[in-house]
């Protein structure tokens, strides 16, 4: 069964709906699955997930969530689902433990109830319990937001950017606090503009100004990549990166980590590449085939 | 590379009460370079921007910042750098050439050179048409590149960016990545915080902050063979896992 099925969403801001967030988006996420939203700021990943959660009305098109309706049944959805916001949300001013008391009662639960749910995540902030939550550093406040939002054992699971600004060991310990979490059974829909998180979830969408790229499976993604990829590097990054893109034969070049990755039209250019980098030589040129990642198909998908 | 230092740091140390922000960090950075300042949060890098920037002072050490002592010179030190974080840059209720006169106001150009320089960024940014747009409403990514111009505009010899990129697409962030390419080459030295890793390969050198003292620091390239690591992602999870500071 589908966890959440969004049919031809469509959603405009502004008085003459000048501004289009989501523009006709479809797709479906299977129950139990981690599902990626990624894609830069202004892509619509809040408007979309506003939407699933049943802040916001769409202007068109039709949402389901665990098997409600976003409009009709909004009120049985709520029940159902945890929303862990882009900006904190939590009461800066109650403790760590009250603000979690505060979630479980308005929810008809209580922490003993659903603690073997969030222990994994609590006990990590729980020497902390009696701090006021706009006093936590930024990864423990992280911590907190989604224990408030899994304390009522939600069935989806919604997370709005919930590593942007936080370090690479952060993000790292997150996605593991994900898995854990996947592995009993909550289907998980995240948003990030981080492209290398896509590898970490089962199926992601690339999305860009409000329209999905692409839906597959991170594997799928990347070999749904065509064209021959190269990694070029001398000593000269700057000046070699503009003669690069002078070539006819290059489709697209862009600095890549240490390298320059460097798309080429036709396979059948190998030697011309090969010739560029021969004449480099006296800036120590290097070449060698590259594997694309998320990134290359997400600017590959971008610039089409 | 020219050996021109025009930041050194010399055991610099601030201390908030018994806890020990930064801890005898010791460095220099060249003319032109660009470099990276990796941390994880709370490792302290904020605080040692700020005393490099002029805008705290140092517990003990010595740091001087485009030729000046950060504890008698810091209005100096401020005049001589650019600043820009991704928190906040710009003036969002004022149009885009507000911000540039704003910004050349307070550096006391003159009304010339504020007119000049805002043409030439306008044009070089392909904002013109935008020029009285108020910075609200601009995508996040012109406005990052315009926040970085900003940050520049009284041509600093040194511009200090916190984070600068985060959040925007790939495309977006390597065009910014250009801006600040163009930047080293025309010898603005160029100190730089950054989440992504692959950023970190960008920059001509690369320090890893851990626990508020200087755990790494070298080229990206041997950064990577002194760590066996295949990426930076690599040596900075090695060595950022090493913290033993509790986050509080």
């Amino acid at each position: 069964m589908n966890a959440v099925i969004v049919e031809n969403i469509i959603k405009t801001y502004g008085k003459k709906k000048e501004v289009t967030a989501l523009n006709d988006i479809s797709f479906d996420v299977s129950q139990g699955e981690l599902f990626g939203i990624i894609g830069p700021d202004g892509a619509g990943k809040t408007s979309l997930f506003r939407i699933l959660t049943t802040l916001l009305l769409a202007d068109s098109g039709k949402a389901m969530v665990d098997g409600y309706d976003v409009v009709k049944d909004y009120k049985a959805i709520r029940k159902r689902v945890g929303y862990m916001p882009g900006r904190f949300s939590l009461y800066p001013d109650l403790s760590v433990e009250e603000n979690l008391n505060f979630f479980a009662t308005i929810f008809n639960t209580s922490i003993k109830e659903n603690y073997d749910l969030i222990k994994h995540i609590y006990v990590q902030i729980e020497p902390f319990k009696d701090r006021k939550a706009g006093k936590l550093s930024g990864g423990m406040k992280q911590k907190l937001a989604l224990s408030c939002a899994l304390i009522h054992r939600p069935s989806v699971l919604f997370l709005d950017e919930p590593t942007t600004g936080v370090d690479a060991v952060s993000r790292k310990e997150f996605w593991e606090m994900l898995k854990t979490l996947k592995e009993q059974g909550i289907t998980i829909l995240v948003s990030t503009p981080y492209m290398d998180e896509a590898g970490l979830c089962d199926r992601v969408a690339l999305i860009q100004n409000g329209k999905i790229l692409s839906i597959n499976t991170p594997r799928g993604i990347v070999d749904s990549f065509s064209k021959p990829l190269w990694a070029v590097k001398s000593s000269r990054m700057l000046p070699l990166l503009k003669e690069l893109l002078q070539e006819d034969f290059v489709e697209d070049a862009y600095p890549f980590g240490e390298f320059h990755h460097v798309v080429m039209k036709d396979q059948s250019d190998e030697p011309l590449l090969r010739q560029f980098i021969e004449d480099h030589n006296n800036d120590s040129a290097v070449l060698q085939a590259a594997r694309p990642d998320i990134e290359d198909c997400f600017i590959a998908l971008m610039k089409n | 590379m020219s050996n021109d230092k025009v930041i050194t740091a010399t055991n610099l140390t601030k201390k908030f009460g018994d806890f020990t922000a930064v801890d005898h960090i010791s460095f220099d950075v060249h003319k032109g370079e660009i470099f990276g300042f990796l941390g994880a949060n709370g490792a302290g890098k904020t605080t040692a921007m700020r005393m490099l920037c002029g805008l705290s002072l140092p517990t003990s050490g010595e740091a001087t910042v485009a030729g000046f002592d950060v504890y008698k010179e810091n209005e100096k030190i401020k005049k001589s750098i650019g600043y820009m974080s991704q928190k906040f840059s710009l003036y969002e209720d004022l149009t885009v050439k507000e911000n540039m006169e704003f910004y050349g106001g307070i550096y006391h150009m003159t009304d010339k050179f504020i007119k000049e320089k805002t043409a030439f960024i306008l044009d070089h940014l392909h904002l013109q048409k935008e020029a009285n747009t108020l910075v609200r409403s601009l995508p996040l990514g012109w406005k990052q590149k315009l926040a970085f111009s900003v940050a520049i505009f009284h041509e600093p010899g040194i511009v200090f960016l916190d984070e600068p990129t985060g959040g925007v697409d790939p495309v977006t962030r390597r065009e910014f990545w250009n801006m600040i390419y163009e930047g080293a080459d025309k010898g603005i030295t160029v100190f730089v915080t950054t989440h992504y890793m692959d950023e970190a390969e960008y920059c001509n050198r690369v320090s890893i902050m851990v626990d508020g003292r200087i755990e790494a620091l070298d080229t990206p390239s041997q950064l990577k063979q002194t760590y066996d690591a295949s990426t930076m992602d690599e040596v900075f999870l090695m060595l950022a896992r090493k913290a033993t500071r509790v986050e509080m």
